[in-house]
């Protein structure tokens, strides 16, 4: 990795169009690696709602790009990190020397009108039937499980059920993070303070959890420019390099996911720890998939960083911040940083990146040598792990 | 009656909405294999074969896991909530999202035994498999 770019989240972007946002972290991305626009041959995108398809060749040329490599991946909260690890790939094959991995939502907002709320909006109650549509739309929405919420509180109930957690040790990831959150002036969160009782009588949305331990959505975008290693001394910055990977994908709809001690997030953290021949406990920061608190505490235990049911605990025992004994989420995380779509998968990668770098900042790492971020994607559908190690 | 989301039924899962009309829950059940594949598809999953036909399940089950969703998932829920919502685990095997109905929703526990119920959808022809404390 030698190009870094990502836009502070907001809440909304305004009239700027999906294209525009891209096409600004490109820009910047590009020009922190200290390259021209000429020198990127690969491009990997996501899918973009209101583009049906063509995704990588309408923003290629929109960004005045040429690619000789060009996809898209499709992978949920780990669209980000499932990027990084082709874009590797794709140089080590020979398909392109220098690959842009671009993220993004925009939001538009109310422009100062007050929108109808949605409640007010007639909602179509029918499905309309469709050859290719989901199985979710036909035996999952009709029960309400609809959006994350409902099936990440599934999980929680499932996890504390099976090992026992209390709603302290949740609302102290979000508590730490926050923390991190108050050290990154580009958070969404960055000048609110927030603490354990805040989180705990913030309202419950599905039982067990509160307003305060779910990602609230946002706008923005984060870019990475993945390099060849001959290319590595033509860069401005010092690079991170990418020494492991790991994917998987389990199931869709969360009545047909594995059990909680055979998780996807497993068998790509251990993929990625395996390739790169390091152990979770050889990481200095951790940078880990943040939608809702329950996550983080299922990919701790999942990825090795302790064991089975030793999660909560392990929080507790913990100072989770930036200075403290486990670094985790430096950043703030998705729930105190911003979850601008699918850039705020990305948001854990910037992070390691930029802090394998040695460029975080107030928040920095001190001595850090690996790290491992993960995305994740769906109700616990997608993984993707990357372990990244310093320039020596 | 309870006012939802309308599924989207297709040709291969008429069977499945037409038993739940019945007052019966049915499951595909593949010739080749024994495996019982949820939701229902035209092969199986676990071997590939393309004979499966749908049987009869006992309905009876037990909660894996579940929530109170105390905000509506979506609009079409508001009057429902708090209301519980399930993955049941089937004797036979195969998981279902569902919901647990017809006790107080502080009364569900994981591994709580539930069976089979049919409640009809609002303003539409089909019934839908729900589950109660048994």
């Amino acid at each position: 990795m030698v190009g870094v770019a990502e836009l502070a989240p907001q809440r909304y972007t305004g009239e700027a169009t999906i294209l525009d946002l891209l096409s600004q972290v490109a820009t910047e991305a590009i020009a922190d690696a200290g390259f021209k626009r000429a020198d990127v041959d690969g491009l990997i995108v996501h899918p973009i709602g209101g583009l049906p398809g063509f995704v990588p060749a309408t923003v290629a040329e929109h960004l005045g790009l040429q690619p000789t490599f060009a996809e898209t991946v499709d992978l949920g909260g780990a669209t980000g990190a499932g990027m990084i690890w082709r874009a590797a790939a794709a140089i080590q094959a020979g398909m392109c020397t220098s690959c842009l991995c671009l993220t993004g939502t925009r939001r538009r907002g109310s422009g100062g009108k007050r929108r109808q709320s949605s409640a007010e909006r007639p909602k179509p109650r029918s499905i309309a039937p469709a050859r290719d549509r989901s199985p979710q739309a036909e035996f999952d929405a009709p029960y309400g499980m609809v959006g994350a919420n409902v099936g990440y509180a599934m999980i929680a109930t499932r996890y504390t059920h099976e090992y026992g957690l209390e709603d302290t040790q949740r609302a102290k990831v979000a508590v730490d993070q926050r923390r991190n959150a108050n050290a990154n002036p580009a958070a969404i969160f960055y000048d609110q303070p927030l603490t354990i009782e805040d989180v705990l009588s913030s309202e419950v949305i599905c039982e067990p959890l509160h307003m305060l331990e779910i990602v609230m959505p946002a706008a923005g975008a984060a870019a990475l420019l993945v390099t060849a290693a001959e290319r590595v001394p033509d860069a401005r910055q010092k690079p991170a390099w990418l020494l492991g990977a790991g994917e998987s994908v389990t199931h869709s709809s969360f009545a047909q996911a594995p059990g909680l001690d055979a998780t996807g997030v497993g068998i790509a953290a251990r993929a990625a720890f395996d390739q790169a021949g390091i152990k979770p406990a050889d990481v200095g920061l951790a940078s880990l998939y943040d939608c809702y608190t329950i996550m983080v505490l299922l990919t701790l235990e999942e990825a090795g960083f302790c064991g089975r049911g030793e999660a909560g605990a392990f929080v507790e025992s913990h100072d989770l911040t930036w200075a403290g004994d486990f670094p985790l989420n430096t950043h703030g995380g998705q729930m105190s940083f911003g979850q601008a779509g699918l850039a705020g998968g990305m948001s854990h990668v910037t992070e390691a990146v930029r802090q394998i770098q040695g460029r975080g900042g107030e928040r920095q790492v001190p001595g850090l040598e690996l790290a491992y971020a993960h995305g994740n994607g769906g109700i616990i559908a997608e993984q993707a792990g990357l372990v990244f190690g310093a320039d020596r | 009656m309870s006012t939802r989301l309308i599924p989207p039924t297709t040709e291969l899962t008429a069977p499945y909405w037409e038993a739940a009309a019945r007052g019966e829950l049915v499951i595909q059940s593949c010739r080749g294999c024994d495996f019982r594949p949820f939701p229902p598809r035209a092969h199986c999953p676990a071997c590939g074969a393309s004979e499966l036909t749908w049987q009869p399940v006992s309905g009876k089950g037990s909660v894996y896991t579940y929530t109170v969703a105390r905000r509506a998932p979506h609009p079409v829920f508001a009057e429902q909530c708090p209301m519980v919502i399930a993955v049941v685990e089937l004797e036979e095997g195969p998981r279902l999202m569902t919901n647990v109905i017809g006790c107080d929703p502080a009364e569900v526990s994981v591994g709580m035994g539930v069976q089979v119920d049919f409640d009809p959808i609002d303003d539409s022809d089909l019934v839908l498999p729900v589950f109660r404390p048994c």
